[in-house]
């Protein structure tokens, strides 16, 4: 079921309904039920591999957890009577096992997303490198695979790192798993922080449902009038590399970085939102990234909590492991000090951005997306003290125009690398690139050529104003949310403008028959 | 101290006139929320009269569904299909003539459920002693574009059986809900509204003479016409869901008492293949009905038809002059085979149909006039 449909919208408004009149010690079982009705939208065969996840990582947390707890009572009630080593030997004996659980259960549900979203990849590799014609299995890809498996794993990892419980009730668990705002796109969220709130009770607020109704209202106006309205300019302009070059590539570059900026974070809104009128908090995924002044803030602001996933739960972990231990020992005997503290850090990163890019796909240019921007953020750490020199030198680097100029290099820079997301392989994309240097066309964007790609003049008029009511709403959030003020103003106002957004999105909404209404383009990582 | 008491007494009585009664707020809310609701609805509404299209410069058949029901009742005939129907028989020739009202339920390659439901729809209306049903619609046993589906469907009035011919007609891409409303069709025609959107958002025009469609202009059958495709595999069999809705019709006549008379009308495109012919031929063998093909060559020197002089776009339609041929030929058929009575006696038929005749008189005047300034006709109403 899409976000963007009218049986979502029935369904959630029904849902709603339902949650507040149940009792509450029963809202979360609605909630289940809610999540498994939409889930089961896109075939039941999809909701075998999320069922298994969630037994599977509940089973493991359930068996770690007991496992801790009874090493807890053995230590209270034989503590006394070991020695250190004794205690140290019966720890880390318990530690092995639940590492070993853990590991397991990893694999398992790791296993699955390899299966069912690599294994094409890894023959077409073969293929490739020995010259085989292996077939394609061609795996339908479940809903949200990455975003639950990689969920679930945050939870697997946390419990035996002990940091919350494990959860006893498999049914309570299986909601964490399947909370269906966030099953299409994220956030990927962490048991402890969406757990809070997620099991409720709630009784009714309507500060929430009148907040959480503006963000869906919100996600609506950037998914239907900008993202989805710009799919057929972005789609034509990156299936045609043999007639789109030079320019082109730069009007696809700025028209795909709008897109998929409308689309996802149109996309978090609404999940956003409908937690809320649910009552309950999840993760903010984004925080304005295009105000970003450089690739690593990008970053901090551009799918939080993926980011903070990778660096908790692979980074963290990589950089203290004891064979990275051993490499930066090994570096900074071999390579000095300062070249050899780099090594591990540099090493983990790469891994990392790597890892980040097959998450997004199975493709070599998602791998080569990961590593550009590594590459990108390794050079920009390298080059930090030349830019520090540069800031003392220049006192303009430090006013408002430089901040914006560090903005619009940081947007295209960021942008030049995205487009390896669209265009069919990683040569396509280097030799498209390579065309803005080559091919001086820029004449186009002025004959009218834009308006051959299949939105006329008045649907970009339609997405030039919309981006600039995003540029101000974003603009005006450094005063906090703007929900938050719109609340304050007269409710005959907030009326006005909520029946003015509906009618917008109704009227220049990009859906229906004549467009080509895309999914959520996170929907297929 | 005085001002202490009466903060006390404020306090007690919960009267403080700052703080509105949380009654009155919740009250509050809601009227705005109602008023909000009551906008939202009246605006979408307006919204939706300009954007859904007029049919007024472009498209005109489009205006024929819905104006069925400002001339439904009393007709005695009742004509089904696509434009061989609505373009080449005069219902006003047919009155005039042997005094037989008659009207027509056809769009724009009307399929033959849409003719199915169309019968059921207007028998909501009236029941007629004749349905004559033009067979070419029969090749095609699936909806072939979506626009002839909202030109059939959107100008049905809303009853259950709208709601099954929708079912019935809906391709992959459509949604029933589009068709409750129409702006989330239409919608995207914000950029292309034209004066007319404004100006008929509340008004239209009348196309139609009880269903026929006017045109005086000729343009001849060329003496030489292509020679037709030959018919693949799976063109050669109707299919079954055709001959279902055939069957669904021809029941649905006989429980009403009404005959239901099959007919191909005498287009020379697109070609009618013997193929065909000879399965709706066998059919009405086999239930006894009646089936003119105006295509042979004895109904059509009967009917007088002058391929060179009666028909306004080379054989596919009838002008005005073949269509009143063959609505004197037809009506004559229908009089002798069905029992038709002339009503001409009855002075109220008689008054209603004068108006009928005056502006269908007036279109005519009106599109030669044209014919003649323009030497061509660029609109039904010659404006």
């Amino acid at each position: 079921m899409s976000f963007v449909s009218f049986g979502f919208i029935a369904f959630l408004a029904a849902l709603i309904v339902l949650y507040y009149i149940v009792p509450k010690r029963v809202q979360w079982m609605l909630l289940l039920a809610g999540s498994v009705f939409f889930y089961a939208f896109a075939g039941w065969k999809a909701m075998i591999f999320i069922a298994v996840t969630a037994l599977s990582t509940w089973l493991a947390g359930l068996l770690i957890g007991r496992r801790a707890a009874a090493r807890d009572a053995y230590l209270k009630e034989h503590g006394g009577e070991l020695d250190r080593d004794a205690k140290k030997a019966y720890k880390a004996r318990v530690k092995k096992q639940t590492y070993l659980i853990m590991a397991l259960c990893l694999a398992l549900n790791l296993g699955i997303l390899a299966v069912i979203k690599y294994t094409d990849f890894g023959i077409s590799i073969l293929n490739g490198i020995f010259r085989l014609n292996l077939g394609y299995f061609r795996f339908a890809l479940p809903m949200g695979i990455s975003f639950y498996i990689f969920q679930s794993m945050g939870y697997i990892i946390d419990v035996y790192r002990g940091k919350y419980a494990p959860e006893k009730n498999p049914a309570r668990f299986a909601l964490f798993v399947s909370f269906f705002p966030q099953l299409l796109q994220g956030p990927i969220s962490r048991f402890d922080e969406l757990g809070k709130t997620l099991y409720g009770p709630h009784a009714f607020d309507w500060n929430n449902i009148s907040k959480g109704a503006w963000r869906v209202l919100w996600g609506y106006f950037k998914k239907v009038i900008v993202a989805d309205r710009l799919i057929t300019v972005v789609t034509g302009l990156a299936g045609g590399p043999e007639k789109y070059k030079g320019v082109y590539v730069v009007a696809l570059v700025f028209f795909y970085a709008i897109e998929l900026y409308a689309d996802f974070t149109g996309g978090i809104d609404i999940t956003i939102g409908v937690a809320q009128m649910l009552g309950i908090e999840v993760a903010e995924n984004f925080d304005r990234p295009f105000f970003s002044l450089n690739i690593t803030e990008y970053w901090r602001r551009w799918h939080i909590t993926m980011g903070t996933w990778f660096r908790d739960y692979i980074f963290y972990p990589l950089s203290v492991s004891p064979r990275m231990l051993k490499i930066s020992k090994w570096s900074r005997d071999k390579l000095g000090q300062a070249i050899g503290k780099r090594v591990p850090v540099y090493l983990s990163t790469i891994i990392v951005w790597f890892v980040t890019g097959l998450w997004h796909g199975a493709a070599w240019n998602f791998i080569v997306w990961g590593l550009l921007n590594c590459l990108v953020i390794i050079v920009s750490q390298e080059l930090a003290p030349l830019y520090q020199r540069f800031h003392k030198r220049f006192k303009f680097s430090n006013t408002k125009g430089y901040n914006v100029f560090q903005m619009f290099r940081t947007f295209w820079l960021m942008g030049f690398i995205r487009v390896l997301d669209v265009y069919r392989d990683v040569p396509v994309t280097f030799r498209q690139v390579g065309t803005v240097f080559t091919h001086w066309n820029w004449g186009r964007l002025f004959d009218g050529s834009l308006l051959k790609l299949g939105l006329g003049w008045q649907d970009f008029v339609v997405v030039l104003l919309a981006c600039g009511v995003m540029l101000a709403v974003s603009i005006m959030q450094n005063k906090g949310q703007v929900r938050d003020r719109l609340i304050r103003r007269p409710a005959a106002i907030r009326a006005a403008l909520f029946v003015l957004i509906v009618l917008l999105i109704m009227v220049f909404g990009a859906y229906g028959i004549g467009y080509d209404a895309g999914q959520f383009i996170y929907v297929q990582f | 101290m005085g001002t202490d008491t009466s903060v006390k007494n404020e306090l007690n009585t919960g009267t403080d006139p700052g703080v509105k009664k949380p009654g009155k707020r919740v009250l509050k809310a809601v009227l705005i929320a109602l008023a909000a609701v009551a906008v939202l609805a009246l605006s979408l509404w307006l919204l939706q009269r300009l954007l859904v299209p007029k049919y007024i410069s472009s498209s005109e058949e489009g205006l024929l569904v819905k104006e069925y029901y400002s001339y439904a009742g009393g007709n005695d005939v009742l004509f089904v299909g696509d434009c061989e129907v609505y373009s080449n028989f005069s219902t006003v020739k047919m009155w005039t003539e042997y005094g037989i009202t008659s009207a027509m339920r056809g769009s724009p390659q009307q399929l033959i459920w849409h003719s199915y439901y169309m019968i059921e729809d207007t028998l909501r209306y009236e029941t007629p002693k004749v349905v004559v049903y033009n067979v070419l619609s029969m090749k095609y046993g699936e909806p072939q574009k979506e626009a002839y589906n909202r030109l059939a469907l959107d100008g049905m009035e809303w009853s259950p059986v709208k709601r099954q011919a929708i079912r019935a007609s809906m391709m992959s891409d459509e949604s029933m809900l589009s068709y409750v409303f129409p702006i989330l069709r239409y919608h995207s025609r914000w950029s292309e509204l034209k004066a007319e959107d404004v100006k008929y958002m509340f008004k239209t025009k009348q196309l139609s003479h009880n269903g026929y469609v006017m045109r005086v202009d000729v343009k001849p059958v060329p003496s030489r016409l292509p020679v037709a495709k030959p018919l693949k595999d799976d063109e050669i069999k109707f299919a079954d869901v055709c001959w279902e809705y055939l069957d669904k019709m021809r029941t649905l006549c006989e429980s009403k008492g009404i005959k239901l008379v099959l007919i191909k009308a005498p287009t020379v495109e697109p070609h009618w293949y013997d193929e065909w012919e000879a399965q709706i031929v066998e059919y009405a063998d086999k239930y006894g009905l009646d089936y003119v093909n105006f295509l042979k060559e004895d109904v059509l020197t009967a009917t007088g038809l002058d391929y060179s002089t009666d028909t306004f776009d080379a054989g596919q339609h009838m002008n005005l002059s073949g269509a009143e041929k063959l609505a004197v030929w037809f009506g004559a058929y229908l009089r002798d085979n069905a029992g038709l009575e002339d009503h001409r006696g009855d002075n109220d038929l008689a008054a209603k149909w004068q108006s009928k005749i005056d502006y269908y008189e007036e279109m005519k005047a009106a599109q030669y006039r044209q014919l003649e300034e323009k030497g061509t006709v660029d609109s039904y109403w010659g404006d």
